[in-house]
């Protein structure tokens, strides 16, 4: 079993598909219009396998009143929350600052990494992290502290 | 409220979570938000649940413990590094936060933080005010 498509639910379809394909560089894959719900995704550039799929909800789906409040929570951040991989976190940073991007948080050093947190255009968090290993160590009760301790 | 006034709370508390040890006030947050002052403060408690201020010193908190829990800093020097102009501000915050002193709370807190990420674990053990009232910091770990 594998994940082919995650859904992410969007305030606006055109403005989400901009973001994920001009600041992000996302591929779309998919547009079609299945009578009542448009069906949209981007793939991330080194994983085109995986399919986001940028929701709109509303009725049938839902009614209304559930939409709208569906769309207020993502509008808080309350949404969804992406989690990403990249080679050079901090020169993304950088290049998503001067894109004008929505920072919730720089590049900190976690024990599995060095990390930053942004909003897309519809206020959910994407948390980009970059792997290479830093000086803070992990949970020593954690599987991976113990599968690296095994391995030792 | 509308959508494009909640975006504008929004921002405002991504720049708190962002730029927690910098001088934020009602008054700059709300500059930020594009609302007044008053309209702010009665929309973002609507919105999230508690005053902006009080969301200020609970983000301020929730690094402390952060850096108390992970860090050999001093206690003086985890005060100023997360935005409190005070030894004693900080202190009573932090105590009303974790019904707890900040030595106190290190000392209870040896061998934290859980096993999820670190950027995860600190949005769900964040303190949660409730008025007056404020919820206790988690559990140390099983030992």
């Amino acid at each position: 079993m594998k994940i082919t498509i995650v859904a992410l639910r969007v305030l606006d379809q055109d403005s989400a598909l901009k973001f994920y394909t001009q600041t992000l560089g996302f591929t779309q894959t998919e547009d079609m219009d299945l009578g009542g719900m448009r069906w949209l995704t981007v793939a991330p550039p080194d994983q085109p396998e995986l399919n986001i799929l940028l929701e709109r909800v509303g009725p049938p789906f839902v009614d209304g009143e559930t939409a709208a409040q569906l769309d207020a929570l993502v509008a808080k951040g309350a949404g969804g929350t992406l989690f990403f991989q990249v080679e050079d976190v901090r020169g993304m940073f950088d290049r998503l600052v001067d894109q004008g991007v929505e920072i919730i948080q720089e590049p900190i050093e976690r024990f599995y990494g060095t990390d930053i947190a942004i909003r897309d255009d519809s206020g959910n968090q994407l948390r980009i992290n970059e792997t290479t290993p830093t000086n803070v160590p992990w949970p020593e009760d954690s599987m991976t502290a113990r599968a690296q301790a095994a391995a030792e | 409220m509308t959508p494009e006034q909640i975006v504008h709370l929004r921002r405002a508390k991504d720049l708190v979570d962002r730029s927690y040890a910098q001088p934020l006030d009602v008054l700059a947050l709300a500059s930020h938000a594009h609302m007044s002052p008053a309209h702010f403060a009665r929309q973002f408690k609507e919105a999230f649940g508690e005053s902006p201020h009080q969301y200020v010193l609970t983000r301020r908190v929730e690094r402390a413990m952060e850096l108390l829990r992970n860090t050999d800093a001093t206690v003086t020097d985890v005060c100023f590094e997360v935005g409190f102009q005070s030894l004693g501000s900080f202190s009573s915050a932090f105590r009303r936060v974790t019904d707890m002193t900040p030595t106190a709370y290190r000392a209870t807190a040896i061998g934290y933080p859980p096993t999820v990420p670190g950027c995860w674990a600190a949005q769900w053990t964040r303190p949660v005010g409730r008025g007056a009232e404020m919820e206790k910091p988690p559990p140390p770990p099983r030992k």
